[in-house]
């Protein structure tokens, strides 16, 4: 079965038609990239799977299960995680909190408890904490543990963020434009980061990325989209090379030769 | 400089970072306890009130200055406070068990104001709620069989069994005691997860969401939490001033809370309890310069409520970080002397996000 089930889902803003009738399946244990132009709806298809969007038409299903009816804040505790196109940490705390924070689905403890910061507590915290402190090794943070994410350098707060998703302990993880923003030595050690991921942690990896180099060297799958359609959806080197893809990434030649 | 060699996580969720922390505590604690000895009962009243008012300002920083909701009408909570407690203890209730139905019935009606805020944020919030303080304004001065109306409630003073606090002293110990169960009740949230959840909602709704934050239910929580104290705040101040009307709950008391915190410092607790005490030492100060400034003026009762204005935008424009924030520059000035750099709190101006978005 696979882990996500995207089913003809259909969006509109108005009148734009920000996606139409896009399927795909996503299996356990793959990366699976999502490429196309700007406004192609692809950061739609992940607002749609977070649950910030509600689909016109269509379904999702994560793990067999329809989501039309969960809240978004229910999704962490589906396994799904994701960044954002644009940062969406918390600013003005901590990197360590904002790690912390990533395992605020393991809360168990309640307001009285916490108010006296009873044994039971203090114990969850240090688990967390732990939990934390891997992700922290996993992705080379230890210099930044107690600086505020304000403070940090762009690339640095990328990685922070894909940590954060990370200490989520995520099944499925949703990846908006990864490498936007960072340089090629950052981008190498995302694309590293991404390949451990998948093969040592055994999650599944859901990206959108403009970076074709990226995508190339570690999706399995790939999703075109244009104009919220779907192009072609295939192994990465027969989408890459697929002419429709390259015509709506360059345009066409006849483009050139007209203007 | 000090650094902290750390050996686990359990030292690292410790209360106090470093030994000497908790040795100024105590000593404050102990400086605070002796002030009966040293001080008139003038200055103990006000300490009295400092304490009070602090309860309050830590609940409506827990609610804005941590959760980021605005909240315009905090003056109602500490009404509905005051009014449970003084009709509670009128009909007999001990003053213990009507300080927490206090609490707990102002945390009812923060749940119950909080519910709409789900879909309101920023203005709309602030509008809503101070709407709200109006209708508690007017329903206390209304319901005349339930609060006296106009006229007013006679309120006992407090007591705890045979201990009757009627004079200053007592009273201070008391509030004091509040205050300081209060602010380690806060602490202790704001350290756990919950804590943590409510700064997420605070910095990043999405990102929140995200988490598996539920909006609705940590702004519930923080309506709940910040109106409980507000409550325990009211309560006490009925049992001090012993007479309250609806005069005493005015949007001028919402607007003082929230200079409180301005000024104190967004989003620390030392700040709720450093404004305070500026907002209580402030009209002894502008009675003081009265003297000096020409009739008009000094008798124009518009003077008060413009300080506080003033002192809110001078706050915002040269120390948005507030007492709290000035205290923690001046720390560091010594802790680093001599490196200590003028910048070292300056706000970065972020040219590098948008050159590389």
């Amino acid at each position: 079965m696979a882990l996500l089930q995207a089913e003809r889902m259909s969006v509109a803003f108005g009148g734009v038609q920000a996606l139409v009738d896009v399927s795909f399946d996503v299996h356990e244990g793959e990366v699976f990239s999502i490429i196309g132009p700007n406004g192609a709806g692809k950061t739609t298809i992940f607002n749609c799977i977070s649950r910030f969007y509600n689909l016109d038409r269509g379904v999702i299903r994560v793990k067999g299960k329809d989501i039309s009816r969960v809240s978004p804040h229910a999704m962490a505790e589906m396994g799904v995680a994701r960044t954002f196109q644009n940062i969406e940490l918390f600013k003005k705390m901590t990197v360590i909190d904002n790690l912390m924070l990533g395992r605020h689905r393991s809360k168990r403890s309640n307001l009285v408890s916490e108010a006296l910061f009873i044994g039971s507590v203090k114990r969850a915290e240090i688990r967390s904490r732990e939990k934390a402190e891997e992700v922290i090794d996993f992705l080379d943070l230890q210099a930044y543990r107690t600086q505020q994410v304000k403070n940090l350098p762009y690339g640095i707060q990328k990685t922070v963020e894909l940590g954060r998703a990370l200490a989520m302990d995520p099944e499925v993880l949703l990846l908006d434009e990864p490498s936007s923003g960072l340089n090629m030595e950052e981008t190498e050690d995302l694309a590293f980061w991404l390949t451990d991921i998948k093969e040592a942690l055994g999650i599944t990896i859901v990206m959108v990325e403009h970076n074709i180099k990226l995508v190339q060297d570690i999706t399995d799958r790939v999703l075109a989209l244009n104009f919220g359609a779907v192009i072609t959806l295939g192994a990465a080197q027969d989408v890459l090379g697929d002419p429709e893809v390259i015509r709506a990434y360059l345009g066409e030649e006849s483009d050139f030769a007209s203007s | 400089m000090r650094f902290v060699m750390k050996r686990s996580y359990r030292e690292d969720i410790q209360l106090f970072k470093y030994r000497s922390t908790f040795f100024w505590y105590l000593a404050l604690i102990a400086g605070l306890v002796a002030m009966p000895a040293i001080s008139d009962e003038y200055i103990l009243s006000q300490l009295g009130f400092i304490c009070v008012y602090a309860v309050g300002a830590v609940g409506l920083m827990l609610l804005t200055g941590y959760t980021g909701q605005i909240s315009l009408g905090h003056a109602a909570f500490l009404a509905i406070g005051a009014y449970t407690s003084a009709i509670l203890t009128a009909k007999g209730v001990p003053f213990v068990f009507a300080l927490f139905a206090a609490g707990i019935v102002a945390a009812a009606a923060g749940i119950v104001v909080g519910l709409p805020a789900l879909r309101l944020s920023g203005l709309y919030l602030a509008i809503a709620t101070m709407g709200f303080g109006f209708i508690i304004e007017e329903i206390l001065a209304r319901w005349e069989s339930l609060t006296g109306g106009h006229r007013g409630f006679y309120v006992d003073p407090a007591s705890i069994g045979p201990i009757v606090f009627d004079t200053e002293a007592r009273f201070y110990y008391l509030a004091l005691t509040v205050l300081i169960l209060t602010v380690l009740v806060a602490r202790n949230v704001m350290r756990s997860p919950t804590g943590r959840a409510l700064i997420a909602v605070r910095d990043s709704e999405v990102a929140a969401q995200a988490m598996g934050i539920s909006l609705a239910w940590y702004k519930t929580i923080a309506f709940a939490l910040s109106s409980f104290f507000a409550g325990l705040a009211g309560s006490l101040y009925a049992h001090k001033i012993t007479f309250i009307n609806p005069e005493s709950f005015t949007r001028l008391v919402s607007i003082e809370f929230l200079a409180i915190i301005v000024i104190g410092g967004l989003g620390s607790l030392h700040g709720a309890v450093y404004g305070t005490a500026f907002i209580i030492f402030l009209p002894q100060l502008i009675g003081f310069t009265k003297g000096y400034l020409p009739e008009h003026l000094s008798d124009h009762p518009g003077l008060e409520p413009a300080v506080y204005g003033l002192m809110i935008v001078l706050f915002i424009l040269f120390e948005p970080m507030g007492l709290y924030g000035r205290w923690l520059k001046v720390k560091y000035y010594f802790e680093m002397f001599p490196l200590y750099k003028k910048d070292t709190f300056r706000r970065e101006k972020k040219y590098q996000k948008v050159e590389r978005q």
